[in-house]
């Protein structure tokens, strides 16, 4: 990955597609469009797709390419503000309350607005997103939002469109400059419109065999050619099957390195079988495909390359 | 139209007017489309430029799509719209094929209610009776009668009793523990920012502790509907029943079933039970049709099973279980389906037969991988599924009592 340092934003769609090239992320030029727009008109970006489809590199690429910082904020259920936005630092409040006491301080009102004050405050991912950033306004990826619960999207809604927190203690928190706003979704859950209707919207789906290939070659780049056209040529096979989950390009590149590992030169039968495990995680997947299935399959994959050549 | 008064700035002239009118096909498509996106879409044009088609088509597509579903139509709507201008009327015609511009007019939903609400206590006797008396139908047809069935044309008597039944029928379902906190007298935590706060109103001189306890709340209910032949008069009490389900509660998912899964969950949204019934009747093409409860499960397990089971779903399958080819499939589908969610309670209405027993294959099949049998075919069992479907049910809902009455 490239060293920190702040450029502008890409210009155009064009710009945008190479900014992603830049850091090996080889992107269709609908996910060009929609991030150059994303970037130009200050919307947060809202991608959802299967799992291992490449959601969270973009975030991660954006912030390596711009020179940005990259906030990460991990959905989970029971997701609440302490964790995502603030949380006071209440043993040193509590010294603090203390501390006063010995000197025989007893005025509510001062020593309130002295223990709610930024010398206590514990800043979490959000907040530290609203910070100006020496480097930029930061990139701040909200990762899997559709494990959090209902409750937790509806506080995102003030965040994401004002780029602004609310402190009670303390009053508004507001970015001057908006960072840059990447959500990721598994879809294991509808996020609610009024959500999405702050955002851009893409579906990021499963590459295309020439674009997988492609990423397949710039990422591993050991393994050696006739390979890496069988292992595409299968995977884009396996999706066509009726899996319960079908393998991402995260899979895919994880399988073209494992068989550069094991030295194989071209795909046969036995090493596919054994090396199913990286590419399919459901034991009924794999059952589904074994014995002769698998073999069927496989010629038919090196028939159609045979062929295309 | 909602929206369709919205004058669009003059400085961008027609590509505005254009776009403008994209939107409103878009919105007659059933892409809820605000008069805010249509601003957001001109920006969005004006800050991409009109590069290729292809980048048009992804600036609007960005603006425009928030569901994955509606990429399909955005990109039927696109072409056909784009392809050549003024195609406005043709594109509504190709979208809306069930509304012909002459079409005789069918009822309008409700119509039958105002009829009545006018004429009523001349024939409110016969239409009691009526009600829900049940004929056994056994045929398992497979032909999928892709019929239009207008259930919206429900006689008042029967939306009367189905609310009657609605009423008694909010289920008591058990909470399930969150992983959020609330404040709570005798909580197991301490709330360190209340605590805090309350011991600053004494000046700090002691420490006023409080606590927090779990938060509980009703678990997402997910609802499989059976519309087969074999299902007909159950089908219609029932999703009044879920409308009523989804308009008090807020996670509720429903799925109809015949020969294919449809989702209906958005169309049970509507206010009026009777824009929603319409609105389901719509979107179904396979009522009173045959079924396929295997490929059905299958569909639901593949498609939404990880989309709607989160969180400690409780899943209500209302069938009858009537599986014309019953075998391994079927086990297979329903036990996934059983591992995916908390608590899988079948509703089957063949119960109300005094004698009945669970010899049929498909039944045999299922009833191993369910958590709960219990009928529901009028309105007294509805009574006495409510009653028993709180905390600590009875012991005659236990699948395992069945399958040993006939063995």
């Amino acid at each position: 990955m490239t060293t920190p340092s702040p450029r502008p934003l890409p210009a155009s769609i064009d710009a945008a597609v190479d900014l992603l090239a830049e850091a090996d992320y080889l992107a269709d030029r609908s996910i060009g469009t929609v991030l150059y727009l994303a970037l130009k008109m200050g919307r947060p970006l809202f991608l959802e797709g299967e799992a291992g489809v490449g959601k969270t590199e973009i975030a991660k690429v954006l912030s390596a390419t711009l020179g940005r910082r990259l906030i990460r904020l991990q959905c989970y259920e029971g997701l609440d503000v302490a964790a995502a936005v603030y949380e006071w630092n209440y043993a040193a409040q509590m010294i603090a309350i203390r501390v006063a006491e010995a000197e025989g301080e007893h005025d509510r009102l001062r020593l309130e607005s002295d223990v709610f004050s930024e010398r206590f405050l514990i800043k979490r991912p959000l907040l530290q997103a609203l910070e100006p950033d020496t480097a930029g306004p930061p990139v701040l990826l909200i990762d899997e939002i559709d494990r959090t619960d209902e409750a937790f999207e509806a506080f995102l809604l003030e965040v994401l469109s004002d780029f602004q927190v609310t402190i009670p203690e303390m009053g508004t928190v507001k970015a001057a400059h908006p960072p840059i706003v990447v959500i990721t979704s598994n879809r294991t859950r509808e996020v609610h419109d009024a959500l999405k209707r702050r955002c851009l919207y893409h579906w990021v789906g499963y590459p295309s065999t020439e674009r997988e290939l492609a990423i397949v070659r710039t990422k591993v780049p050991s393994v050696g050619k006739k390979l890496s056209e069988q292992v595409v040529a299968f995977v884009q096979t396996l999706r066509k099957q009726d899996l319960f989950k079908s393998p991402g390009v995260a899979e895919t590149l994880d399988w073209a390195a494992a068989l550069s590992e094991l030295d194989v030169v071209a795909l046969d039968p036995a090493t596919v079988s054994d090396t199913l495990g990286v590419l399919l995680k459901y034991q009924d997947d794999i059952a589904r495909l074994e014995g002769s299935k698998l073999k069927e399959l496989l010629d038919e994959v090196k028939s159609e390359l045979r062929a295309a050549e | 139209m909602a929206g369709g008064e919205f004058t669009p700035p003059r400085s961008h002239g027609r590509l505005a007017e254009n776009i403008l009118y994209f939107a409103r096909a878009l919105r007659t498509a059933g892409i809820p489309v605000g008069p805010g996106t249509v601003l957001d879409a001109l920006e969005a044009v004006q800050a991409a430029g009109i590069g290729t088609r292809e980048d048009f088509y992804w600036t609007l597509h960005a603006v425009f799509v928030k569901r994955h579903e509606h990429s399909l139509l955005f990109d039927q709507a696109f072409r056909i719209f784009f392809r050549r201008r003024g195609y406005i009327d043709q594109l509504m015609a190709m979208l809306l094929p069930q509304a012909p511009p002459n079409a005789p007019r069918t009822p309008e939903a409700g119509a039958t209610r105002v009829h009545e609400a006018l004429f009523s206590g001349l024939d409110d006797e016969l239409k009691r009776e009526q009600e829900i008396e049940i004929d056994t139908r056994l045929t398992v047809s497979d032909r999928e009668v892709l019929q239009r069935k207008d259930f919206a044309q429900m006689t008042n008597a029967e939306i009367a009793a189905a609310k009657k039944a609605i009423q008694r029928l909010i289920l008591p379902l058990a909470e399930v523990r969150t992983r959020r906190f609330k404040p709570h007298p005798r909580g197991h935590l301490i709330d360190v920012r209340r605590t805090l706060r309350s011991s600053l109103k004494g000046g700090g001189d002691f420490i006023d502790l409080r606590f927090v306890g779990p938060k509980t709340k009703p678990p997402p209910v997910v609802a499989l509907l059976d519309i087969s032949g074999s299902m007909t008069q159950y089908s219609r009490i029932f999703l009044h029943f879920l409308h009523a389900l989804t308009d008090a509660r807020k996670r509720v998912s429903t799925f109809l079933f015949g020969t294919r899964l449809t989702n209906v969950t958005r169309a049970l949204r509507e206010r009026d039970p009777d824009d929603a019934l319409a609105a389901c009747s719509a979107s179904v093409p396979d009522w009173s049709g045959g079924t396929r409860i295997a490929s059905s499960l299958h569909a639901f397990n593949k498609l939404w099973a990880r989309r709607v089971l989160g969180q400690g779903a409780i899943v209500l399958l209302i069938t009858d279980g009537l599986e014309r080819d019953a075998d391994d499939v079927l086990a297979f589908e329903i036990d996934r389906l059983h591992r995916s969610c908390q608590r899988l309670i079948w509703l089957n209405p063949l119960l109300r037969f005094e004698g009945f027993e669970a010899r049929a294959r498909g039944i045999r099949t299922m009833l191993p991988h369910v958590d709960e049998f219990r009928p529901i075919h009028n309105l007294d069992s509805m009574a006495t599924l409510v009653a028993a479907l709180g905390p600590g049910g009875s012991r005659a809902a236990d699948p395992k009592l069945w399958l040993q009455k006939v063995a």
